[in-house]
């Protein structure tokens, strides 16, 4: 049986081309490897290999021709003891069609491909527990302090957790949230890195792939927008591209947003830069009991986890439970103060633009609930509908810019689920579209304040 | 290029050389066979060919021990067969169907093994090598003795966080052998016309790494400074820069007319060059085998390769529920 040759295809997008040029003819012998013809793609005129040995036997499409659609014979060749004549009468007719991929369900399809069989998960009631048990002892702890402890509890837990980046282990942290780690752990565990967090990212990911829990210090998150592809492409994408093989079991952490007076370039909120990729857990903690609770479930957390803190957090004092191993589960908002006339969701140091406003409304005789969301990926959008459904009116809050923001995303779930309850289109409190300028005055105007959240809940309620 | 000749090529039995040979044959009848499915239209995307470039994967992989990683581009097919991965579940994640080794979620550029230590396949440039240092950061934490084959091109060797690896690597004592595949071109971008520095292990130097050049076409001389780099890193002395001279035959993907060399190039390293005709005259003339004895591997390798595209046709597309599986872990992935 003579061997089909057939129109290849040699681009993503080809469907058809021009058989521009034979550079055999019947009766050449050619093997593996010899270009057999030029072919015109859409983009190039691309040299058309022979796969096997043979004879070339018959040229079915002459050159010059165009249109040859993709898995059309072109040529037939011979193997050994065939002769020309006997393959004379195939024609193009006796090509068959390409192998057809056979359909996992072998049933008709109802509509387009795009449209899977199968719903994504559906999500989760709310989760409305306590976050620990109501008689147990608070002691006041900085954010600073709840993340150091979080960090040496997990390490003394599991022997693969490790830290690493810029300043965490001599220095103790250029902030000082690594205070004290290097003496305990040692420098193995406590790593200093070169000022290099592209090659850090990597190497981190490489050892999560290697099984290591690596926990990841950003000095602050605007210098991990050089790190950023392999937080995305190596260690979110991989688990999925793996088929479930492999993934990066780590946690990349650090000050995110606005310091103070620092500028452009080190005052940006990437909340919602990482809350759309898929692979990644995103969590922004408020206090320091969701700064401890939240930490200890992201190092335990087998995906990768965005931690994302806050400078001007870190020496806020707040009471943590005193518990022998106290988390906090992710995808769970909790309701830090009840309401029912507005609704104000805010997480990280949103949080105290929001109940700030929301005691100055109560002033005014307006009664704000206001959900911290803590992680934002998975987002607890259950408690946020749930409390939307009551109060009828919602306004988020978030100190990064306003075009693709967490809150314009909470607003397109409340719109397309809860729709029928609102009584005031959704207002999402943001920072100021421009890039953080340095001079005082303007940097204030540049930011959020919490008038902003008060005349937003003033509009929404009709005050 | 100055080829080196190995040394030790009176040493080597019959036994090693048919082996090389029999593995070279493999990915270059698998790589021709995935041209063939490409140009069907049963392979989608892009599909980047080793051919050429056999004798690279197959010499570093008879320098490796049990337990050692390698991580690699997209150009991955030949390092996933190299290694021992099935080549019905490559070509089935070529062809994107169920017995993928990804199930088909990750593709020609995308695939892995947790069991052969195969750690990828990664489709961004460079990015592999920071990822290798990071897997051989992980077996220096765990005290053993393994190492990691960071494998990246000419063209991967002029991004910055090659270099920021190079410096940790070597400040840590990572035991990490980065292999420059240098085929010559950097897609249609020649080495000479990317860099004024193109002896690209030279550079090492400058965070105090130790290389050598190899000849690439040769896989005894590849096997030979495999062995040394795998001795170097597994003594706990660091990184090891392998740069390999090879070369690709075929376009940088699918879909590259390559006109930027000429014909005649790729027949003279074709024609002179051929690592596997290389071996396959040492086995003549040493009087190793008869040419009946390597046709019979020639068929035993069609075999297998044709048996490889028949699954892959068969396999079943993914059914639609993986669209939403593994896209996060529920527990962590245990090490094999």
């Amino acid at each position: 049986m003579a061997i089909e040759i057939l129109m290849p295809a040699l681009s993503p997008t080809m469907e058809e081309g021009t058989l521009a040029k034979w550079l055999v003819k019947e009766g050449d012998k050619v093997s593996s490897g010899d270009i057999l013809a030029e072919i015109e793609t859409d983009k190039a005129t691309m040299e058309f290999e022979a796969v096997d040995e043979g004879v070339i036997g018959k040229i079915l499409i002459a050159e010059g021709t165009e249109g040859v659609k993709v898995n059309d014979v072109i040529a037939l060749m011979l193997e050994d003891g065939e002769t020309a004549d006997e393959v004379a009468g195939q024609t193009r007719d006796a090509a068959p069609a390409p192998a057809p991929a056979p359909e996992h369900t072998p049933a008709p399809e109802p509509g387009p491909r795009a449209t899977p069989a199968v719903a994504k998960p559906a999500t989760p009631v709310a989760d409305v527990s306590p976050d620990w048990p109501a008689d147990v002892a608070m002691k006041p702890t900085t954010v600073r302090e709840a993340l150091r402890d979080a960090m040496a509890e997990e390490m003394r837990r599991d022997p693969d957790v490790f830290l690493m980046g810029e300043e965490v282990a001599e220095y103790q942290g250029a902030y000082k949230i690594s205070q004290g780690l290097l003496d305990e752990f040692g420098a193995k565990r406590v790593i200093d890195t070169p000022i290099t967090e592209h090659g850090f990212a990597g190497i981190a990911t490489g050892a999560a792939f290697g099984g290591l829990k690596p926990i990841v210090e950003f000095m602050t998150f605007n210098f991990a927008m050089q790190a950023i592809d392999h937080i995305i492409n190596s260690a979110a994408k991989t688990l999925y591209m793996s088929g479930g093989q492999m993934g990066a079991p780590m946690v990349f952490r650090g000050p995110n947003g606005a310091a103070a007076r620092v500028g452009a370039q080190h005052s940006q909120d990437y909340t919602a830069w990482y809350m759309q990729i898929p692979g990644l857990k995103v969590v922004a903690p408020y206090s320091a009991a969701d700064a401890k609770g939240l930490l200890k479930s992201a190092i335990r957390d087998p995906n990768p986890v965005i931690f994302l803190e806050n400078e001007i957090m870190y020496g806020k004092s707040f009471d943590v439970p005193v518990m022998d191993d106290f988390t906090i589960p992710f995808g769970k908002a909790k309701i830090e103060r009840a309401g029912t006339d507005v609704t104000i969701v805010s997480f990280s140091i949103g949080m105290t633009y929001a109940l700030q406003a929301a005691e100055k409304l109560a002033a005014d005789g307006i009664s704000a609930e206001v959900i911290n969301l803590r992680s934002i990926r998975p987002m607890d959008t259950e408690t946020i509908l749930n409390s939307v459904r009551k109060t009828n009116r919602c306004v988020t809050v978030e100190e990064g810019w306003p075009q693709g923001s967490v809150g314009s995303y909470i607003s397109s779930v409340i719109m397309q689920q809860a729709f029928d309850y609102l009584d005031a289109p959704v207002i999402n409190c943001t920072g100021k579209d421009v890039p953080m300028p340095y001079a005082a005055n303007l940097e204030k105007h540049a930011l959020l304040t919490v008038d902003e959240v008060v005349a937003a809940c003033k509009q929404v309620t009709y005050r | 290029m100055p080829p080196k000749q190995a040394a030790a090529k009176s040493n080597v039995s019959a036994e090693e050389l048919l082996g090389h040979y029999r593995e070279m044959l493999l990915i270059r009848r698998f790589e021709e066979k995935a041209g063939q499915l490409y140009g069907m239209g049963l392979i989608g995307g892009f599909c980047h060919l080793y051919i050429g470039q056999e004798a690279v994967v197959v010499g570093l992989e008879a320098a490796a021990g049990e337990g050692d990683k390698r991580v690699t581009s997209y150009r991955d097919h030949g390092h996933m067969l190299a290694c021992g991965m099935d080549p019905k579940g490559i070509m089935a994640e070529l062809t994107g169907r169920e017995g993928g080794f990804s199930k088909g979620k990750g593709g020609s550029m995308h695939m892995f093994s947790k069991e052969k230590h195969f750690y990828g396949g990664h489709g961004i440039v460079g990015a592999q090598v920071p990822l290798g240092a990071g897997l051989a950061f992980s077996d220096k934490y765990r005290g053993n003795d393994r190492v990691t084959f960071a494998y990246f091109g000419d063209g991967a060797a002029n991004q910055g966080q090659v270099y920021e690896t190079y410096n940790m690597a070597q400040l840590w004592d990572l035991p990490v052998i980065f292999v420059i595949e240098n085929n010559g071109y950097a897609m249609g971008t020649s080495v000479v016309r990317s860099t004024k520095s193109p002896s690209l292990w030279e550079r090492g130097a400058a965070y105090g790494i130790k290389g050598e050049e190899v000849d690439g076409m040769n896989v005894l001389a590849v096997k030979e400074a495999g062995e040394r780099a795998v001795a170097h890193c597994r003594s706990g002395k660091g990184p090891y820069i392998l740069e390999v001279k090879t070369y690709r035959y075929r376009g940088h993907s699918m879909s590259d007319p390559a006109k930027y060399r000429t014909r005649d190039e790729v027949q003279k390293m074709r024609d002179e060059r051929d690592p596997i005709e290389q071996v396959r005259d040492m086995l003549l003339t040493g009087k190793h085998a008869t040419d009946d004895d390597l046709k019979a591997i020639d068929k035993e390798i069609k075999a297998i390769v044709n048996d490889a595209a028949e699954f892959s046709k068969e396999s079943p597309e993914p059914h639609l529920d993986e669209l939403w599986t593994d896209i996060y872990a529920t527990e962590i992935p245990q090490e094999a």
